[in-house]
């Protein structure tokens, strides 16, 4: 059957089982949005391409398929940049179709023109500059292939106006894949696997760090299989949080720079590490020629390139985590380590009094009081979405979750913007889910007038704002490393309730605990959006991210939260 | 230390592109890279010398193979190999006496003239880098004028040919 390459954009896009599209319109791409209303995908628009990439992202990481985006060519494509970048750390499998000027006049500095293939080559998985429109079908087919097989990334479909306005005829392709230059890996090598186990079966004080990977290559049932048999306690990543049930006896913390004292010092000690499916960031290891020191290690990814990229290990294993987690189970013993987790239960203990959340009221509000008034409210069963800075610290410290693809934020490249799009994403993702996006007063100015994208699709997104009225971590950067020179840190903000009910969203403000925790309840069953600006301490401890591993420290080396006298140490 | 690489990828467009993207991006040392067809209808070889003194090896293989368009890559720098490079040389020879001694030096290399102007000799030299190296420090006083190298092409030797 005759098929223009618009025609044949949704046909695919039906074809991979895409419900929705994020994005905004444009002259070199209104020729495929014309037939959009054919077909059974939902069109979400935005109000900023980069909203359209985040959304998608964000819809990514709750659904677990593949989102995507569609902009027009030029500016419309650059703006996308932002989002792609943000999705290429993190591995999230995206497929975005932008519009491109006609074939004729590529190269030619037509109007809205921009070599955006060549932009995202670094950022993206792989890209395509469609040629011709009879091979438009297999490039789309691919392209999702691409982005969810293997260690998932974003991937970019360039569409010339012209080749969108051919016919050609169109068939389905053929369901088998075969790149020859690209084989995602399945099991791992089962000597390497052997020697892994036999690590295991001799380890002490084994610790499991959890990345990503497990919910990607979905072991989160594997991994809490493994930790059980073995005895193993588990620290995890910010992108690793709900991999494992955080309410699990075995779960220790998120580890690294804002970790928990008592899993860094955890890993520090082990005398076995087991790292699956993250890749020691910069941001998890501290001073990386005294990481782990006394610890073999045990490295489990998708991605080989990853192997010995940073930490150099003693068993490498290329692999995807289920099928190795499976691989291992049978071959390591039933195990007890009971001096070691006593251990590490020693060091929890100090942390009761330092945790904020114990210390008395004293009409302040801190962040770590609403979150954790949310999660008391939501029961830990929210999707949490968080943009970027302390309150996403804060959220990752205070928003246990027991569940894998729960949490949406930016990890790797701390994108601040990303919160409120993401949320928008997620929420489309699971209608009935009830979405908390977690954002600061810097990051959601970045991107707030997607806030108009939320009334316009109806979504009952939850916003909680928290305004420390500064960019709160470059503030606290200052402060302890900068003589507390706040340069270009103050923020003069509107007023966050009333700009919010200029788009008809429903607002509340609270300054204390008793507002907050009345706040959070009224929007925990307001039907509709919601926004609570929570105005929070801007300076002193109640406004700096405990614990900390200040630069070039090793991560034991901790800035702790400050001691609660003892007196006041609430019961 | 140097490691020879040999790369067959794809041959679309923009594939050499993607490579020296991301030798900048990861910030690899690369001393040369040559691409050219192979045997075979659409596959490329691309022969990767790389510094690997400040730059792993193992690590430029590893992300080559994250390239889409990449197909096999191996690194026979520790296999029997016939590496080869290729240098046109223009050399200055005022007067006749000179011709003649760059020409006999040439000879002595090996390598031959393959144009003669009026004050100077073009020469064309093929051999291991080691061997041009050693042809352009002896042609040198003459005085150089212009020299154009391909850099390292290489193949294992043997019967095998190359996997897949």
């Amino acid at each position: 059957m005759k098929r223009t390459g618009a025609e044949i954009v949704w046909e695919m896009l039906e074809h991979e089982g895409v419900e929705v599209v994020f994005g905004i319109p444009g002259g070199a791409i209104m020729h495929t949005y014309h037939p959009r209303k054919n077909y059974d995908v939902r069109h979400i628009l935005m109000r900023h391409e980069q909203c359209a990439a985040h959304a998608a992202d964000g819809y990514a990481r709750v659904s677990g398929k593949v989102g995507v985006a569609m902009a027009t060519s030029g500016p419309g494509a650059t703006n996308l940049v932002t989002g792609i970048a943000t999705a290429m750390t993190d591995s999230s499998p995206i497929v975005y179709i932008t519009g491109q000027v006609a074939s004729p006049v590529l190269g030619t500095d037509a109007f809205q023109e921009v070599d955006i293939t060549g932009i995202t080559l670094p950022i993206t998985k792989h890209n395509y500059l469609v040629a011709d429109v009879s091979e438009l079908a297999e490039v789309i087919h691919e392209a999702f292939y691409i982005a969810r097989s293997g260690r998932p990334g974003p991937v970019l479909i360039d569409i010339p106006k012209d080749v969108q306005i051919a016919a050609t005829n169109f068939t389905l392709p053929e369901k088998e894949i075969d790149l020859p230059g690209y084989r995602p890996v399945g099991a791992g090598d089962p000597a390497l696997v052997q020697k892994a186990a036999d690590l295991i079966n001799g380890a002490q004080r084994p610790v499991i760090l959890a990345g990503r990977g497990v919910q990607m290559s979905g072991a989160a049932d594997a991994l809490r299989a493994f930790a059980e048999r073995t005895e193993t306690p588990v620290a995890y990543t910010l992108l690793g949080k709900g991999g494992f049930p955080e309410s699990h006896p075995l779960a220790l913390a998120m580890m690294g720079m804002h970790g928990e004292v008592f899993a860094n010092r955890a890993i520090q000690e082990a005398d076995l590490i087991l790292a699956f499916g993250m890749r020691f960031s910069d941001r998890v290891t501290g001073n990386l020629k005294r990481y782990a020191p006394n610890a073999r290690k045990v490295h489990v990814d998708m991605d080989a390139a990853e192997l010995n990229k940073i930490v150099q290990v003693d068993v490498p294993i290329h692999g995807d985590l289920r099928q190795v987690l499976e691989q291992l189970l049978p071959l390591v013993n039933e195990t007890q380590h009971p001096a070691w987790l006593a251990q590490i239960d020693e060091w929890r203990a100090q942390n009761r009094r330092r945790d904020i959340i114990n210390r008395p009221e004293n009409g302040h509000l801190a962040a770590p009081h609403f979150i954790n008034e949310i999660w008391e409210a939501t029961r830990g069963d929210a999707i949490l979405v968080t943009d970027v800075g302390q309150h996403q610290m804060w959220a990752a410290q205070y928003y246990p979750l027991d569940r894998p693809q729960r949490i949406v934020t930016s990890g790797g490249q701390g994108t601040m913007g990303f919160g409120l799009p993401a949320a928008i994403g997620a929420q489309v993702a699971q209608p009935d889910a009830e979405v908390w996006a977690i954002l600061g007063d810097g990051g959601f100015q970045m991107t707030l007038h997607d806030l108009a994208t939320i009334v316009q699709e109806k979504l009952p997104v939850r916003i909680a704002l928290s305004n420390n009225g500064y960019l709160g971590m470059v503030r606290q950067w200052q402060e302890f490393f900068y003589g507390k020179n706040y340069e270009a840190t103050p923020l003069i903000n509107p007023d966050f309730v009333q700009l919010v009910e200029a788009y008809g969203i429903r607002a509340w403000r609270a300054t204390n605990r008793r507002e907050a925790r009345e706040a959070i309840a009224e929007a925990h069953v307001h039907n509709g959006p919601a926004f609570i600006e929570f105005q929070v301490a801007q300076e002193g401890d109640e406004a700096n991210v405990y614990p900390m591993v200040p630069t070039g420290a090793a991560l034991h080396e901790m800035i702790e939260r400050p001691l609660i006298e003892l007196e006041k140490l609430e019961a | 230390m140097k490691n020879t690489l040999i790369a067959l990828v794809e041959d679309k467009p923009g594939v050499l592109t993607r490579v020296a993207s991301l030798f900048r991006r990861r910030n690899y040392n690369i001393e040369s890279l040559t691409v050219g067809h192979t045997e075979r209808d659409g596959i490329s070889r691309m022969t990767i010398v790389v510094d690997s003194t400040h730059t792993d090896a193992e690590k430029v293989v590893q992300n080559l193979y994250k390239l889409v368009n990449v197909i096999q890559v191996e690194d026979i720098t520790e296999q029997p190999v016939v590496a080869r490079d290729l240098a046109l040389i223009k050399v200055r020879t005022e007067g006749g006496s000179t011709r003649s001694e760059v020409m006999q030096l040439v000879d002595t290399f090996r390598a031959r003239v393959v144009d003669v102007g009026v004050d100077s000799v073009m020469v064309e030299a093929t051999g291991t880098e080691d061997k041009i190296d050693g042809l352009a420090e002896v042609l040198k006083p003459y005085g150089i004028l212009e020299m154009v190298r391909t850099g390292r092409v290489a193949m294992a030797r043997g019967g095998a040919g190359s996997r897949e």
